[in-house]
């Protein structure tokens, strides 16, 4: 039985293609990619990332300055574009500020924080800088306290993180919420930074590519690592109303292994699959997939697995890693924004960097710039541990 | 807001080694003395993923596989929550030490344990629970923010939930001292949609903007509930011990209140 649909009223993105959604608008359409060599921090990996420029220059307000790291201020930038602020403003009048819920993914949050505070600890006390918060910084949750305290939300909130499937996941946590009528409205999303952590992470996994990552490509050797931030506004759509809105959502666990996907992409199939029941669709209403498509060997191959066997060969997908990187915990909101402007703009981003296709890969994979009719898309997230979202977006009739 | 159901609960806690155990403490019956927690080794977990899996890991696993108890061989029709603050510090502190030496050399056993999500990664994989798992953190409100996901899940999706949640310190300073916690803690309970002949409570959620929290009955419980942040739980632990109708009021993220009403269900 298809769920009621949730109106996406706002929405907005900042990552390497730059601040707020024009940014990424002109980078799709003209196939600019925001990846670079790597120059982060202490990262002496040869790799490209994708990182968010002047994000340092970013200034933390006074009154929340205990929350000051690189995670809060890409969601400081990134809450700041396209009116963002302005739209939650309206709905918390509209609903009351405790009716407003504030649901965000993020993989490492602050994390740079402990790093640094380790690097600068007093080699005679082992005591780190005074100014080293945990909990505001660091914590999992930091992004989401930062963020409800920013917009001024009282209502339910918690930080998704279930790797790199968090920022899908808060739709369906949203989703509950708003049904079971904890809140009225929702603001949804995720920001994952540059850290060592994860750069030197990925590469001990043998995961991260020297190259710009080539998602599908026969000769795709990892991923490259990403930072950005997404959010949108969820409230549900008045009966009959004509918007743009997340139809279906679907979430599984592979139960097969820490860091590898199911090789036949079990866990994905199902996930898919309860998205598009969800949406109460059939597989032919889909226009378009944004894969998560990493670039990574296993998960590409177990990706065009599922898509495959749930769609068949015909369905275009691409996976838009090589405009931004992995943005880990902040992919799902990135692709789902990147799957709106498709729909807005009646598009399909190519899967950059895709030069000569797997052949043992079946999926239709978008080569081509295609300008042409999108209403419905589906957007895939997959995270280490096994977690798998899939969501639905589309107009509503 | 729907009515759900606790169909069973565990936890595990300095000297509070299982919820059989704990009985006569939660009801007020026999006193409490802290006692180190058992070395925790969940017999749902192979051998060699034992050995690769942490403290951390180890006792959420241990109160999810204890609160299924005999329906252990229907874990796999079971979604979960898994709720944590803070996760795996003590993998933290490791990976920022080795980001320290020369070459950076991060372990990757060490970096996928880091995930927020590995309790809930390895319970899948040893449960062979292919359902909905959400991994959440709501600082030091992730109690109440788990149960209320768990609550919205058993409501809107109609399946039951096992919700866990758990919190160890790292004992390596300065993360120590950054984060201090004064003991591990863990409980886990199964929440039904529906009313069972195993139900031991129906729980009624409702937020509150602002409100007392419930404390716990036992003055030196409260040292626990205070330190932990999954042991925010103790007081809703303590009414279904005593088979008590009651409001608990448990603290939500941003000063609000997650009010809790519970009503026994009668054997």
């Amino acid at each position: 039985m298809a769920i009621k649909p949730l109106k996406l009223s706002s929405y907005t993105l900042t990552n390497a293609l730059g601040a707020g959604l024009q940014a990424s608008l002109t980078a799709l359409q003209s196939e600019r990619s925001g990846l670079s060599t790597c120059n982060f921090d202490e990262c002496d990996l040869s790799t490209y990332i994708g990182r968010v420029d002047g994000l340092e220059q970013v200034e933390v307000p006074a009154q929340l300055q205990e929350y000051s790291c690189r995670n809060n201020k890409l969601t400081l930038l990134g809450l700041e574009q396209d009116g963002f602020v302005e739209q939650v403003r309206q709905a918390s009048e509209r609903y009351g500020a405790h009716r407003v819920g504030v649901f965000l993914g993020t993989s490492t949050s602050g994390i740079q924080e402990t790093e640094l505070a380790f690097r600068h600890m007093n080699p005679h006390t082992q005591h780190f800088p005074n100014d080293y918060h945990y909990l505001d910084t660091h914590n999992v949750f930091s992004l989401v306290n930062f963020t409800q305290r920013y917009l001024n939300l009282k209502g339910p909130a918690h930080a998704v993180s279930t790797a790199c499937s968090s920022s899908s996941k808060v739709f369906a946590s949203a989703w509950r919420h708003i049904t079971s009528g904890y809140c009225d409205a929702a603001v949804v999303g995720g920001v994952d930074s540059l850290c060592l952590t994860t750069l030197y992470g990925f590469n001990s996994l043998q995961l991260v590519s020297e190259q710009p990552c080539r998602p599908w490509d026969a000769q795709r050797n990892g991923i490259n690592i990403g930072e950005g931030a997404g959010f949108a506004l969820l409230e549900p759509a008045a009966e009959g109303e004509a918007c743009l809105a997340m139809l279906g959502y679907g979430e599984s666990s592979d139960a097969y292994h820490m860091s590898t996907p199911h090789p036949e992409g079990r866990g994905a199939i199902q996930a898919i699959q309860q998205a598009l029941n969800t949406a109460g669709l059939n597989p032919d209403a889909i226009d378009y997939i944004n894969l998560h498509g990493t670039g990574t060997r296993s998960n590409d191959s177990a990706e065009d697995k599922a898509v495959v066997s749930v769609f068949g060969k015909k369905t275009p997908c691409s996976s838009t890693k090589g405009w931004t990187g992995h943005t880990l915990g902040a992919a799902g909101i990135t692709e789902v924004v990147f799957g709106c402007l498709a729909i807005e703009h009646d598009f399909m981003p190519i899967s950059l960097n895709t030069e000569e296709i797997d052949p043992d890969t079946s999926a239709n994979i978008v080569q081509q710039s295609q300008q042409r009719n999108v209403k419905t898309i589906l957007s895939n997230s997959f995270g280490f541990g096994g977690s798998n979202c899939s969501l639905v977006i589309g107009r509503t009739e | 807001m729907k009515q759900v159901y606790v169909e069973s609960v565990s936890l595990q806690g300095p000297g509070l080694d299982g919820w059989k155990k704990s009985l006569p403490i939660l009801t007020g019956k026999a006193s409490y003395k802290y006692e180190d927690i058992p070395k925790l080794s969940p017999s749902l977990l192979p051998a060699n993923e034992r050995r690769r899996t942490t403290s951390l890991i180890k006792i959420a696993l241990q109160v999810a596989q204890d609160a299924l108890a005999d329906k252990m061989q229907d874990s796999k029709n079971y979604a979960t929550v898994f709720a944590a603050s803070d996760g795996d510090i003590e993998i933290i502190h490791r990976i920022c030490t080795a980001l320290m030496q020369p070459g950076k050399p991060v372990s990757p056993t060490h970096f996928h344990n880091s995930v927020h999500n590995a309790p809930a990664g390895y319970w899948a994989i040893a449960a062979n629970a292919q359902l909905a798992s959400t991994s959440i953190s709501a600082a030091d409100f992730s109690f109440a923010a788990g149960l209320l996901e768990a609550v919205t899940f058993a409501s809107c999706e109609q399946q039951p939930v096992l919700f866990v949640a758990y919190d160890v310190p790292v004992l390596m300073e300065p993360l120590a001292s950054a984060r201090p916690m004064y003991s591990a803690f863990a409980t886990a309970m199964v929440i039904s949609p529906t009313k069972t002949t195993d139900s031991v409570a129906a729980l009624k959620c409702s937020l509150k903007q602002s409100g007392i929290q419930t404390v716990s009955a036992n003055k030196e419980l409260e040292k626990l509930r205070i330190g932990n942040p999954a042991a925010r739980s103790l007081p809703l632990l303590e009414t279904f011990s005593c088979n008590a109708d009651a409001t608990v009021q448990l603290p939500a993220p941003h000063e609000t209140i997650l009010s809790v009403e519970v009503s026994a269900c009668p054997k």
